[in-house]
């Protein structure tokens, strides 16, 4: 590598690094006990969890009541978790696909941990509407198979687009994600010191022996993953958003939504990706593979959507006053001077304001900053979603309907047990899965064999 | 992987670019049957092999328009023949409704046929692999060459040797 090559493209990895130092740092947490402060936060994700599930089973055995609807406030603090959790996982999807297919090579340290927070968000938005159909055992007849009813459902409604939008994301960000685990499976059944180790990793790995026949193939698969993946992805927060633009309600029928939707999924994804990339490479010690410079890549991809998200509320308003429609210009007017008016501004300040900090590269580069800033945004855009919902159904069409929407320790006790769902999955993967992908790293490596250039 | 049948001739490498350079040289010489093993893939390995593209893409292009048209085809049935509802005073064949549909079943069809046909054309799962090496999976790199009648044995290995390989090893077995 020439000087010039250096200045233009400097190594995403230390190039003291070599293919057999990164199997070992990367597989090293697999291979020891678990250390204390994993299993504190296991306790305490999974307790989260507990509390979820004891909310889960109060709301089947009572039923919706428990949790805070009331008319006209029909969809809530589920609905927000819905399109929240399906937002994080869109930065998965992005990072895993579009920057594969844009040739962005610094993906490879963080394309692992961020599909599998795509998975695991999935999982944890799939759990809302299916309890939010009221009995959640029925849900299963949003699938249209032939019955004794004999109905159908009604293809024409975005609810059942719902249904096939985020299964289908589902399978694909499944398949794309174990298609890149099965060589660093077979990594670690080729290193595995233990006869157990050997053979669970030797099934996950379905045989794979790394031949240039089979990975022939695999890139093929891969990149057709990719192709599938990208248009998948703005596909489902597209219909998610329909749930809104196609009803007819003042603050949610807009023809900006989906791009609106997409821009803010990828801003919260990532923002989600820095929290959990931050602890990760801390305490795996992956300091020298998540590097400062992936993270400055993302504030910087946090800054870009932070501005369209900032842009789609600024249009909006813009619209609802240059549209003459009374009820449009009401419904903005009161979410931003309502009774909901401080739960708007945080929204605005944690989404719109405070990622401008990233403009400075001190900032971008500063690590208990960018943390924060995270954070902020991922209750930012909590809150967007919830804004969104709440403020426009609590002033109905007549007066006499109007009504205040306040969330029950039902409601929040859900939304911690989504946050212990999420966790704990994602502590078993970094636990007993390599969290970032060995055979993607190894190929951007400077001096893979690790030995001394020059000479013969 | 190609059905090898022993005995072969495994010569190991360090980096990329030496097995690369050593593939092209046995394709040259008129080896047959090579294979070549790397911990991530090696861009050019699989034309320096002379290796095929991949049928994949037509398998998950054929599926996934498959799985569009099958979803509108089903929602056409439902919509117009088995059951006609009016909704909303749309027609019964309201396509562009149907449009987010038939997208989603052609990416499901076609990403769940693309899996299928990775596992088939790469013949996994293999519950017995063969693994020539466990560090080919990690830090090292391997041509196969195998040993056919009509090739002098020592001529392999002076071939393997001379293209630098660090270790030459014979598998009978």
């Amino acid at each position: 590598m020439s000087a010039l090559d250096e200045k233009l493209a400097p190594p995403l990895i230390n190039p003291q690094i070599s293919m057999g130092d990164v199997t070992a740092d990367i597989s090293r947490p697999t291979e020891r006990k678990p250390s204390k402060l994993w299993l504190a936060m296991l306790a305490f994700s999974g307790g989260a969890l507990l509390l979820g599930v004891y909310v889960v089973y109060n709301l089947l055995r009572t039923g919706l009541g428990i949790a805070g609807w009331n008319h006209p406030v029909m969809w809530g603090v589920f609905i927000t978790n819905f399109v929240f959790w399906i937002g994080i996982g869109h930065a998965g999807t992005l990072i895993s696909a579009i920057l594969f297919l844009l040739r962005q090579r610094w993906r490879t340290s963080i394309n692992r941990s961020a599909e599998a927070m795509t998975i695991f968000a999935v999982i944890c938005a799939g759990l809302f509407p299916v309890l939010h159909v009221g009995r959640a055992w029925l849900a299963y007849w949003l699938i249209p198979y032939p019955n004794q009813r004999l109905l159908w459902v009604n293809f024409r409604s975005p609810l059942v687009w719902d249904v096939f939008a985020v299964s289908t994301y589902f399978t694909i960000s499944l398949l794309f994600w174990f298609q890149g685990l099965i060589p660093d499976f077979a990594t670690l059944r080729d290193q595995a010191k233990t006869k157990l180790r050997k053979k669970i990793y030797g099934i996950l790995s379905l045989g794979w022996t790394g031949s240039v026949r089979d990975w022939n193939h695999y890139e093929k698969t891969y990149l057709l993953f990719a192709g599938l993946a990208t248009p998948l992805v703005l596909s489902v927060h597209s219909i998610v958003s329909f749930d809104f633009a196609v009803s007819l309600l003042p603050g949610w029928h807009s023809t900006i939504f989906p791009p609106y939707f997409v821009a803010g999924a990828i801003f919260s994804g990532f923002a989600m990706v820095v929290t959990l990339t931050i602890p990760l490479r801390k305490f795996f010690k992956l300091e020298e593979y998540i590097t400062v410079n992936h993270l400055e890549l993302m504030n910087k991809i946090i800054l870009v959507t932070s501005m369209m998200v900032g842009y789609a509320y600024l249009v909006e308003f813009f619209i609802a006053w240059y549209s003459e429609n009374p009820f449009e210009r009401f419904t903005y007017w009161n979410r931003a001077t309502g009774p909901y008016a401080p739960l708007f501004w945080m929204m605005f300040l944690c989404n719109v304001v405070i990622p401008h900090l990233f403009w400075f590269k001190k900032f971008r580069r500063n690590i208990p900053v960018m943390f924060l800033v995270a954070i902020l945004v991922n209750l930012g855009m909590w809150l967007e979603r919830f804004v969104i919902i709440v403020t426009s159904l609590h002033r109905d069409f007549l007066p006499s309907a109007w009504a205040q929407y306040t969330p029950t320790k039902f409601d929040y006790g859900i939304t911690l047990g989504s946050f212990g769902l999420f966790f704990t999955l994602f502590l078993l993967f970094a636990r007993f899965f390599p969290t970032i992908s060995l055979a993607e790293v190894k190929s951007v490596l400077v001096n893979p064999s690790g030995k001394k250039k020059g000479g013969a | 992987m190609a059905k090898f049948t022993p005995p072969l001739w495994v010569g190991f490498f360090e980096d990329p670019q030496s097995l690369l350079e050593s593939a092209r040289q046995a394709r040259d010489k008129g080896f047959a049957g090579l294979d070549a093993f790397t911990p991530y893939p090696v861009h050019g390995l699989e034309k320096a092999l002379g290796l095929k593209h991949s049928w994949v893409p037509y398998s998950t292009l054929i599926f996934g328009l498959g799985g569009a048209s099958l979803g509108y085809l089903f929602m056409y049935w439902v919509s117009v023949v088995d059951w006609p509802l009016n909704v909303g005073g749309k027609p019964f064949n309201s396509w562009p409704a149907f449009v987010p549909i038939i997208f989603e079943c052609g990416v499901l069809l076609g990403g769940l046929a693309t899996f299928v046909s990775l596992l088939v054309a790469t013949n996994l799962p293999r519950w017995k692999p063969f693994v020539i090496d466990p560090q080919l999976t990690n830090n090292r790199f391997a041509l196969v060459i195998p040993e056919k009648q009509e090739t002098v044995r020592e001529d392999i290995e002076r071939f393997l040797r001379g293209a630098g390989a660090i270790e030459v090893k014979k598998i009978v077995a």
